[in-house]
C-alpha cells in the first residue's frame, strides 16, 4: 500500500519547518496543507483534539503531534536513509537534551523578541543571546550539532535559524558577532536542498513579524 | 567492564521516580544519592551544568540529563527486558506525546494547587483535575497507557500519585471522586515491584508539601 503523508502546518512556522525538513531528508513525498490559524480546519481539530496546534503528520489516516516528536517519528519510519538521530543510545540522549533546551530556553525570549518593546525587548534579546551562546559552545568546532552530519539538534535551530532576520531588525542587533560559529553552521544548514524547500524567503518571514507586531499594538 | 551507575535524586520529586523506576524494571543495580537542593553538590553541578537540577543519571562517568531522557536511554541501553517504550513507530509517537502532555500540562496546573491559595488555587485545582480527567480518558479501558504492558506513559505519570494526598488536603477535593479509574490504575502500577520500591510515602510527601507550602503561601 502506498504511503500517505498530510502535514498540516502554517506557513511562517519554526515547528512546522522542522516537519517539512525531515520529510525532505527522508524523500517522503507528502501533501502540505495550509491551516489558518485563526479558523482551524475540522481536520485539525480531530487529529491534535488536546493542542489543536500544527504541524500534524497524518500518516495513512494515523495523527503525530508535536514538531520532535514527528521528527523522530519520521526518522523511525523511513529509516533506510539520511539517519537523523545517532545510532548510540548516549549520544541520542544528547540530541534529545540540546532539544529540550532549544524548545526551553530559546522559545519564550525568541516570541518576546516579536511581541514587546522597551525593556522587556531588552530583557528578551539578552536571554536570547545567552542561551544561543550556550548552544554554541555546545557545538564548539563541528560543522554541525550531530557533528559531521546535519542531525536532530540542526533541524531543531533551523527553525529558529529562519527567524534570526527578522527578530535581528525587530530588536535592533547582530547575532553574527556575539555568535560567529553559530551563525557559521546556521548559514551551512540554510543551504541544505531539503532546508531550502522547506522555508520561505526571509523577507516574506519579516513582513508576517511586522503584522504580528501590529497585532501585540507594538 | 561492569556498569557503574549513579543517580543524583531527590526523594519527593515526582521526576527523579521516574528515573528510579526505570533503573528497577532492567534490573539495574545503581547508587542512589540523596541530594540537598539548598546545597547542591559539586557533582551536581559539575554534571549538569545547564539546568543544575536533578534527577541526574551518571553512567560510566558520563551523565544523561531530563527524566524523560534517562527513562528512554535506560530503555535503550538495557534493552534484553522488560521494555519501556513500545516497538512500534506509530506507538511510540503516541507514547511520547502523552509524557509531553504530562510535563507540558500536569506540572504546572499541580504547582498552582500546592503553591497557591484563593482564586488562583482554585483555577489550578479546575485546570489539574480536567487534566487527570484527560490522563483517564486516555487510559480508557486498557490496564496500562500502553495497553497490556506497564511502560513509558505509565512510568512519566505514576509519581505524582505521591503528591495526590497533598493536593487533595490544600485545595479540598478527592482525586478518587474525580477520576476513579486512574486511581484503579494507580493501585495497579503500586503492586509492582520497581513502583513500590521507588516511590516515597505519600504521607512523608504530604509533610514535605506542607513545608514547602509555609515559604509560598504565608499563613
Amino acid at each position: 500500500m502506498a504511503d500517505k503523508v498530510i502535514l498540516l502546518d502554517f506557513w511562517p512556522s519554526p515547528f512546522g519547518v522542522r516537519a517539512r525538513i525531515a520529510l525532505r531528508e527522508k524523500g517522503v513525498e507528502f501533501e502540505y496543507r495550509e491551516e489558518n490559524l485563526r479558523d482551524k480546519s475540522p481536520l485539525l481539530l480531530q487529529m491534535n483534539p488536546v493542542h489543536k496546534k500544527i504541524p500534524v503528520l497524518i500518516h495513512n489516516g494515523k495523527p503525530v503531534c508535536e514538531s520532535m516528536n514527528v521528527v523522530q517519528y519520521i526518522d523511525e519510519v523511513w529509516s533506510d536513509k539520511n539517519p537523523i538521530l545517532p545510532s548510540d543510545p548516549y549520544q541520542r540522549a544528547q540530541a534529545r537534551f540540546w532539544v529540550d533546551f532549544v524548545d526551553t530556553k530559546l522559545y519564550e525570549p525568541a516570541d518576546k523578541i516579536w511581541q514587546t518593546k522597551g525593556e522587556e525587548q531588552e530583557t528578551a534579546k539578552k536571554e536570547y543571546i545567552e542561551a544561543l551562546k550556550i548552544l554554541e559552545s555546545e557545538l564548539g568546532d563541528k560543522p554541525y550539532f550531530g557533528g559531521d552530519t546535519f542531525g536532530f539538534v540542526d533541524i531543531a535551530m533551523t527553525g529558529y535559524y529562519s527567524w534570526f532576520e527578522a527578530s535581528e531588525k525587530l530588536a535592533n542587533f547582530s547575532i553574527e558577532p556575539e555568535c560567529p560559529t553559530l551563525m557559521a553552521s546556521a548559514k551551512r544548514c540554510l543551504q541544505r536542498e531539503s532546508v531550502v524547500k522547506s522555508l520561505h524567503d526571509s523577507e516574506k518571514i519579516l513582513a508576517f513579524a511586522y503584522k504580528i507586531r501590529k497585532i501585540y499594538c507594538v | 567492564m561492569a556498569n557503574e551507575v549513579i543517580l543524583l535524586d531527590f526523594w519527593p520529586s515526582m521526576f527523579g521516580m521516574r528515573t528510579r523506576i526505570a533503573l528497577r524494571e532492567k534490573g539495574v543495580e545503581f547508587e542512589y544519592r540523596e541530594e540537598d537542593l539548598r546545597n547542591k553538590s559539586p557533582l551536581l553541578l559539575q554534571m549538569n551544568p545547564i539546568h543544575k537540577k536533578i534527577p541526574v543519571l551518571i553512567h560510566n562517568g558520563k551523565p544523561v540529563n531530563e527524566s524523560v531522557i534517562q527513562v528512554q536511554y535506560i530503555d535503550e541501553v538495557w534493552s534484553h527486558k522488560n521494555p519501556i517504550l513500545p516497538s512500534d513507530p506509530y506507538q511510540r509517537a503516541q507514547a511520547r506525546f502523552w509524557a509531553d502532555f504530562i510535563d507540558k500540562k500536569l506540572y504546572e496546573a499541580q504547582r498552582k494547587v500546592w503553591a497557591t491559595k484563593g482564586e488562583e488555587q482554585e483555577a489550578g485545582k479546575k485546570d489539574f483535575i480536567e487534566i487527570l480527567k484527560t490522563l483517564e480518558s486516555e487510559l480508557g479501558d486498557k490496564p496500562y497507557f500502553g495497553g497490556d504492558d506497564f511502560g513509558y506513559v505509565d512510568i512519566a505519570l505514576i509519581g505524582f500519585y505521591t503528591w495526590f494526598p497533598a493536593y487533595e488536603k490544600f485545595a479540598n477535593f478527592s482525586t478518587e471522586s474525580e477520576v476513579p479509574k486512574l486511581i484503579a490504575w494507580v493501585r495497579k502500577c503500586l503492586q509492582r515491584e520497581s513502583v513500590a520500591k521507588s516511590l516515597p510515602d505519600p504521607e512523608k510527601v504530604t509533610e514535605f508539601v506542607s513545608e514547602l507550602r509555609k515559604k509560598f503561601v504565608p499563613e
